[in-house]
């Protein structure tokens, strides 16, 4: 995401909270990312290395069946088709999810984190061919009316104002209500605690009669949904492309800085990156010969492997002989 | 040879007042007591009584928050697992902590690694030194299968071993090192009696024949009495009775802490 | 029957640890060598070298470095593509900035800038383990990617951006056709392949398996994992950063920063899952299947009437599907279904 600058960079303050927003901005679409991760590690202990590749899949599904959905039921509504797209591309999600759970993840059920994950590096591939075999490989445009005008804040503080986009606020509010969504799901459903057993100790929650298979097509599923989300909100302002793929590696640092098992970390993470990567950008990159932000996140999430790899809020590892 | 003389001989490892806790449990409180070379030292009590960890200690792999281990004269708070290798403790695990990547012969000389000194180009062209000194420890090794009677075995993986087998593998690596003093962490727990037998006679022979120092965790009290020449007891990490096997199966404690149970 | 063990005694230690102890083994062996030094030059169309052979090697080498540090040593580690670039540009560096420099010497500095970089690449590993260091070696991948773009040094302040090499010669042997190009990565991959294996069977290889395979054990038996651990490192970067030079000039010719990207990464890792951790011939059976399947696929879909972006699709699905059934039904690779085999077949005609 580029962001422009005040015609009159007036204040350094001025810029340099522009600059800060914007972060902030763009972190929370990185935690949105961040939580399809948290959410699956959380209760299937599996690093899913295939949530980006969920998010452009999703997207692609979204944008296609927004465009397809009209001429087969021969309607033009605009919001109508939207709905329809969303449910139908939520559908195929839950439908990914069991597959994923019948012929991935059932059969590796006991196997350690680096074979899982190295499974779902598989499943990233598999989904970036399918998605581009079933719906395409051009880029595709998702309009769910998202405001596209910047607005101007504290104009009598500042002149002209701070600039903040509109979309990235409406992805703020978003953000934070399926974050609200899922704290509560987890803490108050009975679904959610089966969640966090499972989470725990597979072995365990199977003992007590907790059905794994289905709690992990849940979770999937689940995942899936943030993904669509996510990929709704990031396809609508840059696009649907081949490159939304490529924001999973971007969020990874944020679970790392955030702790993989917490969802507020997940958000509290993506923020920090987010910030961090564009002040970084326009304060240190210059000094460096610019185009820092593709390490900035990786580097940092490695001081915090070395010093606290648990991040902020996740769980301490213990790990006994 | 009575099993009295042996216990005449010096000091060689002493343990001083070693406490030692995880987060808030407590493994082990307070416990002192020696082991004199070339003597077999049993270690008994119920399960949890912090036998492993007491040997954890020793080895290394956990550090106490109190307490010293003096061993042949010098005195460490923290020691850390090569040096206490390098001076000649060797152990064997409770959950076998062989390589499963490896395969028997493998796994013995990985037991001589501390003293094979090749370095990496001598070994990366296979020639002159490097080609000598494996041969040689090979040699070593295949002394070492022959002693455990597991010729057979000696090219398979050890995961495919029975697990009696595996325990003789386990063994023979910590032989492998040449130790000064072997610990045995429940050598025998899983086996049937002729496994036991031959585990019995591998330790009686390597403690006759090599002089070799052996601290041993074994819950079959037939055969901690039989060939200890002293047993210490613990319970919930506190030291209940320390002595002569005779000494210490009239001690009230621990018949209160066992409900007397021998084989 | 005729594959068998049987009436071939060894008599000495040192026979019985050589490399191929089944004499059927190395009558095999000496004919494939035969087979790659002599006949395919002789005989082979420059299609086969340019578009197989030659990437074949080359990444063979450099799964085989790969193969080191994740199979053997098991430390993972995403950070493969950035290796090989910097033995790519280290090797050019030294062409270029020190005149008279053999060929073989400037590879060979590559090797070792990489080996140095990996090192550091590699310190983590004595913290971290499993994905966390995987994120850790994806820091050093990408900080890689960024430094050959930007630090205008590095490329020798290229314009473009992009380095290329022209005329090799080794010590006088001037190689330019292809069948030759194959000869030079041939001899290395067979030099480095030896030493590997050397080294595997070594002290220092049941070091790295010792890690891999219970580190707190090995530590107790006196193994010193940090010597261990960035051993692995070393040794598996400098092999990783001579493939990573000889790509860029033997095979590429002139490259950009792109071509060791993240995916390059991927891709080696998936060769070594596919073709067998912690083995050789693993290695070499990853590569291949590596770099034939996307040529089979393509000119099967071409046969079958798809056009190429269809084709590259489907490349990606069978890829994915491929990795994710190995992982389920042979986690150990292609090597033990070979293996497998070869058992099989000592035991042939009976079934057991």
């Amino acid at each position: 995401m580029s962001f422009v600058p005040t015609w009159e960079r007036q204040t350094d303050m001025g810029f340099f909270l522009e600059t800060l927003i914007g972060g902030l901005m763009s972190g929370i679409l990185y935690s949105l990312v961040a939580l399809g991760f948290v959410l699956i590690y959380k209760a299937s202990g599996v690093f899913n290395f295939a949530q980006g590749a969920m998010v452009l899949f999703s997207a692609l599904a979204m944008a296609r069946l927004a465009e397809w959905i009209p001429h087969w039921f021969g309607f033009q509504n605009l919001v109508l088709a939207n709905i329809l797209a969303f449910i139908g591309a939520l559908m195929i999600m839950v439908v990914v999810a069991w597959l994923i759970e019948k012929l991935v993840l059932g059969r590796l059920v006991n196997q350690e984190g680096i074979t899982l994950l190295m499974a779902t590096l598989g499943i990233t591939y598999f989904l970036d061919g399918f998605g581009q075999l079933l719906f395409g490989a051009e880029i595709y445009k998702i309009d769910v009316g998202m405001p596209k005008e910047p607005i101007f804040l504290l104009e009598h503080m500042f002149q002209g104002g701070i600039l903040v986009n509109q979309e990235d606020l409406a992805a703020t509010v978003v953000a934070a209500a399926l974050v609200a969504g899922l704290a509560m799901f987890f803490q108050y459903t009975v679904t959610g605690r089966a969640l966090r057993a499972v989470a725990d100790d597979h072995q365990a929650a199977q003992s007590i009669g907790i059905p794994l298979d289905r709690i992990w097509v849940i979770v999937w599923s689940v995942a899936g949904f943030v993904a669509l989300v996510a990929g709704v909100i990031w396809g609508s302002k840059l696009g649907v492309q081949f490159s939304l793929s490529l924001i999973a590696l971007k969020a990874l640092p944020v679970v790392i800085l955030g702790g993989l098992t917490s969802v507020p970390g997940a958000i509290i993470g993506g923020l920090l990156i987010g910030v961090g990567e564009k002040l970084s950008e326009v304060f240190i990159g210059p000094m460096l010969g610019g185009g820092i932000e593709i390490w900035f996140a990786y580097v940092l999430a490695l001081f915090f492997l070395l010093i606290r790899p648990q991040g902020l809020f996740g769980e301490k590892i213990i790990d006994r002989v | 040879m009575s099993l009295g003389a042996r216990s005449q001989g010096e000091v060689i490892l002493d343990v001083r007042n070693i406490s030692l806790s995880f987060g808030g449990v407590k493994a082990l409180t307070d416990i002192s007591f020696d082991i004199r070379n070339q003597e077999i030292r049993s270690i008994i009590g119920p399960n949890g009584a912090g036998k492993s960890s007491m040997l954890n200690c020793i080895n290394g792999v956990y550090t106490p928050q109190q307490g010293s281990i003096t061993f042949r004269g010098q005195t460490f708070a923290h020691m850390n697992p090569r040096r206490v290798a390098e001076m000649g403790v060797a152990r064997t695990f409770q959950n076998l902590a062989l390589f499963r990547g490896m395969n028997v012969i493998e796994n013995l000389m990985a037991g001589r690694n501390l003293k094979m000194r090749s370095n990496l180009f001598q070994q990366a062209l296979n020639i002159g030194f490097a080609r000598r000194e494996e041969v040689e420890h090979r040699r070593f090794v295949e002394g070492i299968i022959d002693f455990l009677e597991i010729q057979p075995y000696r090219k398979m993986a050890v995961g495919k071993l029975p697990y009696g087998l595996q325990k003789r593998v386990d063994l023979g690596r910590a032989l492998a090192m040449e130790p000064q003093v072997l610990l045995l962490d429940e050598p025998m727990a899983g086996m049937n009696v002729e496994e036991k037998q031959d585990m019995c006679r591998f330790i009686l022979d390597v403690n006759d024949q090599f002089g070799t120092t052996i601290v041993l965790i074994e819950h079959d009290m037939g055969v901690v009495m039989d060939i200890s020449d002293r047993v210490v007891v613990l319970d919930y990490g506190k030291k209940i009775g320390d002595g002569t096997p005779d000494e210490v199966r009239e001690n009230p404690d621990v018949i209160r802490a066992y409900l007397g149970t021998s084989n | 029957m005729f594959y068998r063990e049987n009436g071939q005694f060894k008599t000495s230690y040192a026979a019985d640890q050589q490399i191929f102890p089944v004499m059927q083994d190395r009558l095999a062996v000496l004919g494939l060598l035969v087979l790659a030094f002599v006949a395919v030059p002789a005989l082979a169309p420059e299609y086969l070298f340019r578009a197989i052979l030659i990437p074949f090697l080359i990444l063979s080498l450099a799964a085989l470095g790969l193969n080191v540090l994740v199979g053997y040593c098991g430390q993972i580690s995403l950070g493969t593509g950035g290796l090989m670039a910097v033995g790519a540009y280290g090797a050019y560096n030294i062409l270029v900035r020190i005149d008279g420099v053999p060929l073989i010497v400037a590879l060979l500095m590559g090797g070792v800038f990489a080996a140095l970089v990996g090192v550091l690449f590699g310190i983590p590993s004595l913290r971290i383990r499993g994905l966390y260091l995987a994120v850790a070696t994806l820091a050093a991948q990408f900080f890689c990617d960024w430094s050959f773009l930007r630090i205008k040094w590095l490329t020798n302040y290229s314009s473009s951006g992009s380095v290329s090499v022209a005329g090799l010669n080794v010590f006088g042997w001037s190689v330019d056709t292809p069948a030759e190009k194959y000869l030079l990565c041939l001899l290395l991959v067979c030099l480095f392949a030896l030493i590997t294996k050397n080294l595997i069977r070594g002290h220092i290889g049941r070091e790295w398996m010792a890690i891999r395979d219970m580190d707190v054990a090995a530590a107790v038996i006196g193994i010193r994992p940090v010597y261990a651990k960035l051993s692995a490192f070393a040794v598996s970067s400098f092999i990783i950063g001579v493939a990573g030079a000889l790509w860029g000039f033997v095979f590429l010719g002139s490259w950009e920063p792109a071509a060791f990207n993240i995916d390059r990464s991927f891709q080696l890792l998936f060769m070594i899952i596919i073709g067998g951790l912690g083995s050789v011939m693993g290695s070499f059976f990853g590569a291949a299947f590596i770099v034939v399947l996307p040529i089979l696929l393509d000119q099967g879909a071409v046969a079958l009437g798809f056009d190429t972006a269809i084709a590259s699709h489907l490349t990606l699905m069978i890829f994915g599907s491929l990795i994710v059934f190995f992982l389920i039904a042979e986690p150990h690779g292609l090597a033990r279904l070979w293996a497998v085999g070869k058992e099989k077949l000592r035991l042939w005609p009976f079934p057991h």
